[in-house]
Formats: C-alpha cells, structure tokens, sequence
C-alpha cells in the first residue's frame, strides 16, 4: 500500500515537473500558482466526495484567475478527466444535440483543447453536499457581479455558512452595494452573524434588523436565543436581549400567519381554477342541454393528447406549442363531440338512463383508442419554461408559474363562453333553445344544429381544460376517469343550467379542500367534501342558484 | 340448409383449433406474466412484462428447459388490485403455468397470494416491499425494509445529517407498513415524534401544491430535513414536478424515494431533481461487464437504445435464472418440487454479486444509494461492503421481533421463537 502512494507521488513530481517545465512563462510566480492549481484539479480525479469539499475549499483560498471557472464547471457537470493521459478539462455545454463527442477546454489557457469521444472520458461527479460547498463558494464571486440578482443570489447563499471570509466579504460589499433588496438582505446575513457574539448591544442592533425579515432561518435563529440550558437556566443571560428576541418572533410569527392564510387562499382558488375549468363544459352539455355525458372526461383526455401531438409536431418550439395546442385541443374536442352528438346522443334525447349508458361506453371507446394509438403508457408533454418555477412574493409567500398562468386561462375561457352566450347570435340560439324549444322552432331556429353546436362547445372546452391539465397531471387513457365526478359534482353543486353557479361551487370545493387537506390530510378531506355536498343537496336539490321560472320548473 | 353447412363447418373449425393448440401445448412449459399493461402502475409494470419475454425469449434459444420450449402466457391486471386474484386464478386453473412472474404493488401481491396458495403455484415477486411476509408459493426477489428502506435512512442520518423525517406515501399496504417501521426505527434512534411527519395521498394524486408547501415549510425549521418517500405509480410525475417548480433542491431538502427509479424517471425532465435519491438493489448506471451486457441485449431486444433497465428488472433476471436453475436441479416444472429446490441457489446478479434463495424465500442483495443525474441516470454515492440478506419479519416492531420464517426446517413463513408456535401460512 505504502508503495502504491510512494509511486503515486513520484508520477505525481514527474507530472509537476513536466507541467512546471512546460509552464516557464512570463514569472516564476504564475507558474507556481498554475502548477498547485493543476496539483489541486488531479486531486479531484481519485477524492471522495469529503475529501472533494477540502481541495474546493483550498481552491476558493487560491487567487488563481480560473479557479472560479473551473468550480463553475465541476457544479456544472463539466469537468472531465481524459482517460488516455488522466488529464483534467473542461468540457462546453454537452446539452447541444451531438452527444458523441465532447469539446475540451484547457483549464490554464481556457481555449479549446479539441474534442474526444464521449467514451474516452470519466466525468468527475459531485454529490449534494459538494454542491452546496461549491455553490456557497461561488457565491462569493457573484457577489461583485453587475447583475443585482445575482448579487442577491449569492448573498442568499452566503447567508448559509457565515464564517469569517464569509462576513467579511458581505461587510465588504455592504458599503458599496446600491441595490436596496441585495442591500437588506446583507444586512439579514450581517445580523444573522451578529447573533453569534454576545455582546448585547450589537444582539439587540441585529435583531431589530431582523425583526421585518421573513426568512425562516432569522426566527429559527431568534427561537435559538430563547431556549433553555439542560440545567435550566437561559442560554442568551441579557434578559432584555430575550425579550427583544421573544417580540420579533413574535412579530415575524404574525407575518407568517397572516401570509400562510393568503396562501392558503391562493392554493383553493388555484385548485377551484381546475375544477371550474373541467366543469365549465360540461355546465354547457349537462347544464344546458341536460346531456348527462359521462365521456365529458375522454373529451379532456383527447385535448391533452392534442397537446402532447402538437408538442411531438413541433419540437425546436416547445415554448409556443401549448399557446398553438389551445385551439388544436379546442378543434379536436369539438369536433368529436359534434361527431358524438349527430351519431349518438341526437337519438336518445329526452331519455337520460340510455345517454348515461351509451356515453359511458363512450368514454371506454374513446379510452381503448388513446391505448390503441399512444399505448397505455403515459405520454410527457414538456412544461415550457416560462410556465415552470415560482413568482416569490417574498419569503413567506410563493406561486408556481403552472397554477398561475392556468388560474389566469381559466378566467379567459370563462370570461369568453359567458360574452359568447351573452352578445352573439349563436349564443342567442342556444339560449333560446334551452329555455324553450318549441318556440326557439317556431321562430325558425334550426334547433338540430343549435344541439351539435352547443355539444360541440361544451365537448371544446372540455378539450381546452385538458391542454391545462397535460401541465398538472399525467396525460395517459385514465386522465378523463379521474376528473369526471369532481365535474359532475361542480355542475350540479353550482345548480344547473348556471354558469356563474359553476365558477363559485368550483372555487368554493377548491377553498375548502385546501382548507381541510393539512389538519384532515387528502383523502379524508376529500371525503368530508363529498359528505358536505350530499347534506347540501339535500337540503336544495337545485344546487346554489337554482334556474328560477316556469321552463325550469318543467324540466 | 345453409345454416346446417355453417355449423358443421364451424364445428370442424373449432376442433381444429383445440387439436392444433393441443399438439403445441404438449411440448411447452407454460410462463405467466401477470403485470398490469395499462392503468396507473402501466409506467412501471409493463417493462417487466418485456423483461420476462426476453429471458423466454433467451432461454428458448439456448435450447429451452427440460428440452421443451417455454412459452409466455400474458395477462393484463390492468391495475385493477380484485382483477389481479381473477387473472392470477385463470393462469393457474385454465393455462396451468408452471410458474408466474408477476405484480408490483403489494395490494396487488396480497390479492393474488391467496389463490397462489390454494392453487399451488409459484409466482416471482419481483419488487421492493414492506416485508411482514413469507408464503410458501412466493419468492421474493425484491428488497425487504432491510436491503432498502433501512439503510436509506441510515444513509441520510449518519451521512448527510438529516435530523428531521417526512415520510410520505400512497395510501396503500406497502407505504403504511414501510413507515411504520421506519417510524419505530426513527424513534428507537432518538429522534423526536415532533422531528417525524407522515402524510399519505391517493393513488394517481396530482394536486400537490399544498403538500409539497407544507413540506417545505417543515424543512424550514433549522434542522435538515428529509423526504422518504413510498409514493407509488404515476403519482411521482407531478410530485417531482412540483417539487421543481417550487424550488426544492437537492441540497436543501434531499428526498429519497423507493418505488422511482430510471423508467419512472424517463419521462420527467430531470434537471431539477438533480441530487434528489433513489434506494435499490441495481442501478443501470453500475458499470460491471455482466450489467453492460444484459443493457445490450435488452436494447436489442426491444429494439430501442434508449430504454432504460431497472432494479425490478434485474429482479425478474435473477429470479427467472433462479427458477431455471431449480427447475434443472428437481428434473422437472412441478410446483412442490421446485419450491423444495430453490432454497440455497445461488445465481449472479447484475451488480458483480451473488443471490442467493434464503430459507426465508428472499435473496441476498446489495444496497445502492444513488443521486439523479441531469440525464435521469443515478450515480451511486454509497454502497453497502457486501450482500445484505431480506429479513421477511422487522426487528424494529415488537410484535414481529420474535418472529422468523424458514420454509426449510421450521416449514413455517410465521414462526414464533418465544412461543414456538407456528401461525399463519403452515403447509406441513
């Protein structure tokens, strides 16, 4: 063993030497440091991922120009050792297309290095611990950028291994820096260090600071000035200094509260968005039309395989595809509902226990084709980039960009359908069908084409609710069954035949659910709901706004 | 007239057909394949489906089994937990397979354990479970709690420093049991109930904002904190997705799952799960020249570069080389002599090592942890020295400590030290 190290040192000096030789530049001084530099990344090759941490560590500690670029490319994923010569490169960003060869970069010179087939290199892994390690040392490098979000990036980061260089570099920074939000989180990551000392002016002066901050790491550490010693008496003695500690918690406790309802809120109304969309057409088919149209869910299911179609089709536009499946999912849905109409439900009007049956088979048909063409395996429809992440309102309070921009759809699509029924002459007609046929006839409405178009229209935005849904949930042959009775149960909760009635028993199911999920957990509130909804209708068998008048009443 | 002529010909048909189908059945060993094709556990059972057909496939071009040819008898579940009894029953009465490779989850195990039992037949388990189990007509091929969910979380209490504990679940057998052990494993460990948190969620569930919320917010408390997670099926897909979208990172909270591995991960995008981890027995990413040629033979076979192979895969391998071994060593497909064979094999596995049958009918397996990589592959970060033997009764519930199955001596899966009884399944 011992010998084994002996010789790995001597290739080791041989290497060294050779480097140093090749290195003879312009000063000594370069050389030395380019050599240790190279010392340090022929380390990386054999290290634990422990012993990785420390050779970072003593790069940062370095003020070699490429230590921060080669650090970039190891967290990155970049850093390769080739296997013929076990020297370490760079590579460029292996995501463009050819995956068969990569392009090395030298790591003194940072120019090209030619290219090497991808099997003639061992890439040099990280794990979670050495990223952070080496994200946190990063940070102190984007702590001078040009760019402020970056800057608070990296303060952020900072703020989580507060040692002295650590401190240092923010006080640094403090003085200079310009932008108010990278400056007040300074000052956070400032007071966090503050609460190390013991001096109780400078504890008091940090937690005033801290005392508006959200971040869940300030009121841990407050919590931490509170606590008790085994033998107990209090950790932090400045009592003045507890009760300082014991108000700001408070304070912050009080934000977050206040921010967790609003959340809360949030999560409901997202949530209610969905099942007002998927309910929106069938509050057309079923609302309207009294179609009781048990393949409403497969109509779903075909606009979000339009989705994943339309995706396929367009592969280098994965940004736009969703936007262009929008009216394909509309196209596609409706006009397999205007098919389903005029071959299938046209001869059962008027005799619901058949529709309910025939649209049931319906709706396995429809399933068995999706398994016949796409098989029963779940297809992945791409969640463009601009609809992935979080819009942070702040450290409390957070949305994903995927309910926010469906929320914002589902108001669209609501807002469109009630000023089409409202202002246009079809949604004239099929107004006036639906509160009186006969009449609607006698004044020459052609009341067979209204009842295609209206399924059509509700089998259109069912379609469209599924384009939403491809984003949230798996697009496989079972997406329809999953949805269908939370539909049904929107449409006859809101009271059928309104629309308005639909868009608030949706949000209100949505708002009760999330308020019942964290105390009752998914299943029981789920359960909870749906014995809710059975007592109410009950109650009032016509749902929340019930139709008024003597047509509904006749119905 | 003509409806006569019709019949008659009809009938000539059909025996034809019976007589032609007779004359094939004489020279073949019969091979069920229960896994569901289609439903939620579709993206993960149907690969094992293919596994199985490709080592049929295999093993009838070596020249087959007891100089007969195998032949696949395919079913379809279709994730349906009561139709998995039904399936399982007509390979057994009307196929009469000899053997059945089979079922994912554990309720769908614990349906068809029943039939396997009265019927006679043997089925190979191919996947992790809860343990609290051993029939005399199932090998388990998979991991028991202790070649998997255990040293996970060892793995995360010692290595990574986690100190406090989601676990988060389907609403099924496999998740409630797992997290009870875990759960009496954490506390015998000293860590605080408050430190511990246990949620579960339907099958299929996809609207996980609030939970993956709530999570972050009991990650946020100053300890570091860990997802286990036994969430099932295709209710990972949007799990993970949220998880992205809300930016939890690796570093930050780490989640380890049990039932995720590369074929579930095929599909998703797989940047921001870069570091999150997964616990099995096999990785398509080890690199031993017997997992580099079973990699090759499988893109062959299906015809597809890119698919992936997996823990329940190697499963499936080394359990259909077991059977074929033990179907050589009793000379003949019959049930009670094969199930008396197998304890004791030894075959190789994927990963450079050996299985080995245990009295207890689990194998001898190692233990990988691995974090995902951008290209949905893992890296194993920690392995265990050697093979760790499955364990059918945890040592960590009170009730099942005295607990050992061994169908060698003690012909019994549920045998009592302190009391010397036997319970449960007994087939003197």
């Amino acid at each position: 063993m011992k010998k084994f190290v002996l010789r790995v040192d001597l290739r080791w000096l041989i290497a060294l030497l050779l480097v140093a030789g090749r290195c003879v530049g312009p000063s000594f001084a370069q050389s030395s440091s380019d050599a240790k530099f190279l010392e340090a990344l022929g380390e990386l090759r054999t290290a634990t991922y422990a012993q990785k941490g420390t050779i970072v560590e003593q790069l940062a500690q370095s003020t070699h120009p490429n230590v921060r670029a080669v650090l970039t490319a190891l967290l990155e994923d970049r850093l390769y050792v080739r296997n013929d010569d076990q020297k370490v490169f760079l590579v460029k960003s292996a995501a463009a297309g050819d995956t068969t060869a990569l392009d090395l970069i030298d790591p003194l010179s940072l120019k090209s290095a030619g290219s090497v087939p991808i099997d003639g290199l061992t890439k040099i892994g990280t794990n979670n611990h050495l990223r952070r390690v080496l994200e946190t040392t990063l940070a102190r490098f984007g702590l001078s950028s040009p760019d402020p979000s970056v800057r608070l990036e990296a303060a952020r980061q900072m703020e989580r291994s507060l040692d002295e260089a650590n401190v240092g570099l923010l006080r640094e920074r403090q003085a200079v820096e310009t932008n108010p939000k990278v400056k007040k989180e300074i000052a956070t990551g400032l007071a966090l260090a503050a609460l190390n000392g013991s001096e109780p002016k400078a504890l008091l002066g940090a937690i005033s600071t801290l005392r508006g901050s959200l971040d869940p790491n300030a009121r841990n550490r407050l919590e931490g000035l509170l606590e008790k010693n085994p033998d107990g008496s209090f950790v932090e003695s400045d009592l003045q200094v507890r009760q300082a500690a014991a108000d700001a918690v408070k304070t912050i406790d009080r934000w977050h509260g206040f921010y967790a309802g609003i959340e809360t809120l949030l999560f409901g109304l997202s949530q209610g968005s969905v099942l007002v969309l998927i309910a929106i057409g069938l509050a057309i088919t079923f609302g309207v039309m009294g179609v009781i149209n048990m393949a409403h869910g497969e109509l779903m299911m075909l606009g979000a395989y339009t989705t994943y179609v339309v995706q396929v089709a367009m592969p280098h536009h994965v940004e736009v595809s969703i936007l262009a499946a929008v009216p394909a999912a509309f196209l596609v849905a409706g006009l397999s509902g205007v098919v389903i109409e005029r071959t299938v439900i046209r001869e059962l009007y008027g005799r619901p226990l058949e529709t309910l049956l025939a649209t049931f088979g319906l709706s396995l048909i429809l399933q068995q084709l999706v398994r016949s063409i796409f098989t029963a395996l779940n297809r992945s429809v791409v969640t463009p980039a601009w609809m992935s992440g979080t819009l942070e309102v702040n450290d409390a309070l957070a949305i994903t960009y995927n309910r926010l921009y469906i929320m914002i759809f589902t108001i669209i699509v609501f807002g469109t359908l009630l000023a089409v029924l409202k202002f246009t002459r079809p949604g004239l007609e099929i107004r006036a069908v639906a509160q009186n046929r006969a009449m609607a006839r006698a004044i020459g409405i052609r009341s067979e084409w209204v009842d295609a178009m209206t399924f059509g229209l509700g089998a259109g935005i069912a379609g469209m609710a599924g384009v939403a849904l491809s984003q949230l949930t798996n697009v496989g042959p079972n997406l329809g069954q999953s949805y269908i009775i939370d539909s049904f149960l929107v449409v006859v909760f809101g009271g059928v035949g309104n629309l308005w009635g639909t868009l608030i028993a949706g949000m209100l199911m949505g708002i009760v659910d999330e308020l019942l999920e964290p105390y009752a957990g998914a299943v029981l509130a789920k359960i909870f709901v749906l014995v809710a909804l059975i007592l109410f209708i009950q109650r009032r068998p016509r749902g929340l706004f019930p139709q008024a008048g003597r047509a509904a009443e006749s119905q | 007239m003509k409806s006569k002529t019709l019949q008659i010909a009809g009938l000539l048909f059909t025996a034809a057909m019976t007589l032609s189908v007779m004359a094939k059945a004489q020279g073949t060993i019969k091979v069920g394949v229960l896994h569901s094709l289609s439903g939620t556990m579709a993206i993960s059972e149907t690969t094992l489906k293919d596994t199985v057909l490709m080592m049929i496939d295999e093993q009838n071009k070596k020249g087959g089994l007891l100089g007969k040819k195998l032949e696949a008898v395919v079913v379809d579940p279709a994730s349906n937990w009561p139709l998995f009894a039904e399936k399982a029953h007509e390979l057994l009465e009307k196929d009469k397979v000899a053997v059945v490779f089979g079922c994912w989850t554990s309720v769908s195990r614990k349906s068809v354990l029943p039939v396997f039992e009265k019927d006679d037949g043997l089925l190979f388990y191919p996947v992790q479970y809860e343990g609290e189990e051993s029939s005399r007509n199932v090998i388990y091929t998979g991991a028991a709690p202790n070649q998997q969910a255990i040293p996970a979380v060892e793995y995360l209490m010692n290595e990574v420093g986690v100190k406090r504990w989601v676990l988060e679940g389907t609403d099924y057998v496999y998740p409630r049991t797992t997290n009870k052990i875990l759960e009496a494993f954490l506390l015998s460990k000293g860590v605080k109930p408050a430190n511990i948190s246990i949620n579960y969620t339907p099958f299929g569930f996809s609207d996980w904002q609030a939970r993956v919320a709530a999570i972050k917010k009991f990650g946020s408390q100053g300890l570091k904190t860990a997802v286990v997670s036994t969430i099932n099926g295709d209710a990972n897909v949007p799990f993970y997705k949220e998880l992205g979208n809300q930016n939890i990172s690796a570093e930050d909270i780490p989640v380890v799952a049990f039932s995720v591995g590369e074929e579930e991960l095929s599909g998703l995008d797989t940047k921001p799960l870069v570091g999150h981890l997964a616990a099995w027995n096999y990785f398509e990413s080890i690199n031993t020249p017997v997992n580099r040629a079973f990699i090759a033979r499988w893109h062959a076979y299906i015809k597809n570069p890119k698919r992936t192979t997996n823990d329940p895969m190697e499963a499936h391998y080394i359990g259909f080389n077991l059977w074929v071994k033990a179907v050589k060593k009793a000379g003949t497909t019959d049930v009670d002599k094969v199930i008396a064979a197998l304890p004791g094999l030894e075959t190789p596995n994927l990963t450079g090592g050996i299985a080995k049958v245990l009295p207890n009918h689990h194998i001898t397996k190692p233990v990988y942890i691995g974090e995902v990589r951008a290209d949905g592959q893992f890296d194993v970060v920690w392995k265990t020295p050697g093979t760790v033997p499955g364990e059918a009764w945890s040592k960590y519930l009170s009730a099942d400590k005295n607990l050992v199955a061994d169908w060698v001596t003690l012909k019994c899966g549920n045998y009592n030290m302190a009391t010397k009884k036997c319970s449960g399944q007994n087939y003197q």
